[in-house]
């Protein structure tokens, strides 16, 4: 099926600002504008500014948005507080991921589901199917939003600049309704790339006003306009999860090495519960692979897919890898036989095209800020 | 951008430089090195190697991904540029000057090369 690449309100601009562009789960997308290693590491020093929106919002609304989120999540949105937000999963019956989420709660009776685009179809699906009995209403929101992050130990003050909110009161995995730029958003100090930075929600319409304002308001800090090639080797120095890398159908959150976004205690049935109680007593019993970072000792790179090995046998296999512009050297996560998975194990390495090349198993992250 | 008049280039977008004293020089484009990214890693040809006209002869790696690298010509390897391999960058700064690739004695003049002109509108730049 091959149907025209879907465009997001600042299409225009990042052709003007000379963007190469990606396909991204039937998105075009900016891949990077100039150099992605220059992007990358004003993140990590200064600030970038991102597209997100083709992340998928899904609004759940009623008085039983809560208690219909508990039993469709594996996580206990019950305990999130108006103005905050939880990273959790959607599972299939088998324990299985179908996607990674954050839920913001906007008001007492009404939630924001944040999906990947690749998956938010999926999402809305299952969430509209699990809703049934339950006095909750669930909203397609995906055209309702533009989506633009602002990321990096400069993001605090480059946003300050063009708004009043009380972002010093706005902690980390926290929301608020505002007024950015002279336009309405929802902000939020969420993220993938490692770094302090903000997220901002608002109409499609208002986008472009917000972007010209911060990149504004930003020049003078070293912002610059960043892609998906950067965010990507954010996430991967930062240990973050990628769906269709790390988390697919086929692994359930303990075997991802996140079981600690299941909630068991929480009450009553959610959808995937039984499945999870057997995953969770084969991870602390019986780990099949566990997922770990690989750092290169020479300056090969790992893709995903590629096969670890360890004296001559197949060990395990890379989800995602890219030379790091932190650390200097190409580094992978990668799923492994427990028996490898120590940090430090000796023998390990991976087959880039035939020829076995040497890497150091550590733990995740690779990269930590400082606070 | 420009595809300097000078130069032939092949359709796996390298370069390849008038021959003298038998010897061409060999690149890639600056079409080839935006359409990359950032390159991290070059392997390049080493010195007495020969290489074959439309042949993989070493690989440059970018932040996503990895391409093989063609010989635009046959002949045996004189010279690989060390700047390249201790600064892959030079490949995206200076695709056309410093971050040439290798030296071939050629052993054969190619004739299915593009010139300029035809290289920029196969390549659409």
């Amino acid at each position: 099926m091959s149907t025209a690449p879907r465009l997001t309100a600042l299409d225009a601009l990042h052709r003007s600002l000379g963007a190469t562009m990606t396909d991204f789960a039937g998105w075009d997308m900016p891949l990077r504008y100039a150099s992605e290693r220059d992007e990358h590491n004003a993140v990590r020093t200064r600030a970038g500014l991102f597209d997100l929106s083709h992340m998928g919002e899904i609004t759940v609304t009623g008085p039983a948005a809560a208690a219909f989120l508990n039993f469709a999540l594996v996580g206990n949105i019950g305990t999130v507080a108006v103005g905050r937000a939880r990273y959790t999963m959607i599972c299939a019956e088998n324990g299985g991921i179908l996607d990674d989420l954050i839920v913001y709660r906007l008001g007492e009776t009404e939630y924001m589901v944040v999906a990947n685009a690749g998956n938010a179809q999926i999402v809305l699906d299952a969430l509209t199917a699990r809703a049934e009995g339950f006095d909750a209403e669930v909203r397609d929101d995906r055209d309702a939003y533009a989506l633009l992050a602002v990321q990096g130990p400069e993001s605090p003050a480059i946003l300050a600049a063009v708004t009043d909110a009380d972002l010093d009161g706005l902690k980390y995995y926290a929301g608020l309704p505002g007024t950015v730029a002279g336009v309405p958003a929802l902000i939020a100090r969420t993220g993938y790339t490692g770094e302090d930075g903000f997220e901002l929600f608002v109409a499609p319409e208002h986008a472009e006003q917000l972007w010209k304002a911060l990149t504004e308001a930003g020049a003078s800090r070293g912002l610059i306009p960043c892609g998906l090639s950067c965010r990507d080797t954010l996430r991967l120095e930062a240990g973050m999860p990628l769906y269709g890398h790390e988390l697919t159908t086929a692994l359930t959150p303990f075997d991802a090495g996140l079981g600690r976004v299941v909630k068991f205690e929480k009450e009553g049935d959610f959808v995937g519960r039984k499945a999870l109680e057997a995953a969770a007593e084969r991870a602390e019993t019986a780990p099949p692979r566990k997922l770990v970072g690989l750092v290169a000792e020479g300056r090969r790179v790992p893709r995903a897919g590629f096969s670890v090995v360890a004296g001559g046998q197949v060990i395990g296999e890379v989800t995602s890898g890219a030379p790091s512009p932190t650390l200097g050297k190409p580094i992978a996560m990668a799923y492994v036989d427990a028996a490898h998975a120590t940090p430090g194990a000796e023998g390990v390495g991976v087959d880039i095209r035939g020829s076995h090349e040497p890497y150091e198993v550590v733990a995740l992250p690779f990269y930590k800020r400082q606070k | 951008m420009s595809n300097p008049q000078q130069l032939r280039y092949s359709k796996e977008h390298e370069w390849l430089s008038a021959v003298e004293d038998g010897v061409a020089t060999i690149g890639i484009t600056e079409y080839a090195a935006n359409a990359l990214g950032d390159v991290v890693y070059a392997q390049l040809p080493e010195v007495g190697d020969t290489v074959t006209a439309g042949e993989t002869c070493g690989e440059l790696e970018s932040t996503k991904s990895v391409s093989d690298l063609y010989s635009p010509v046959t002949g045996e390897v004189t010279e690989a540029n060390q700047d390249v391999v201790d600064d892959p960058s030079l490949v995206n700064s200076a695709p056309f000057e410093g971050g040439w690739l290798f030296k071939v004695r050629v052993a054969q003049e190619p004739e299915d090369l593009l010139s300029a002109d035809e290289y920029t509108a196969f390549s659409g730049n």
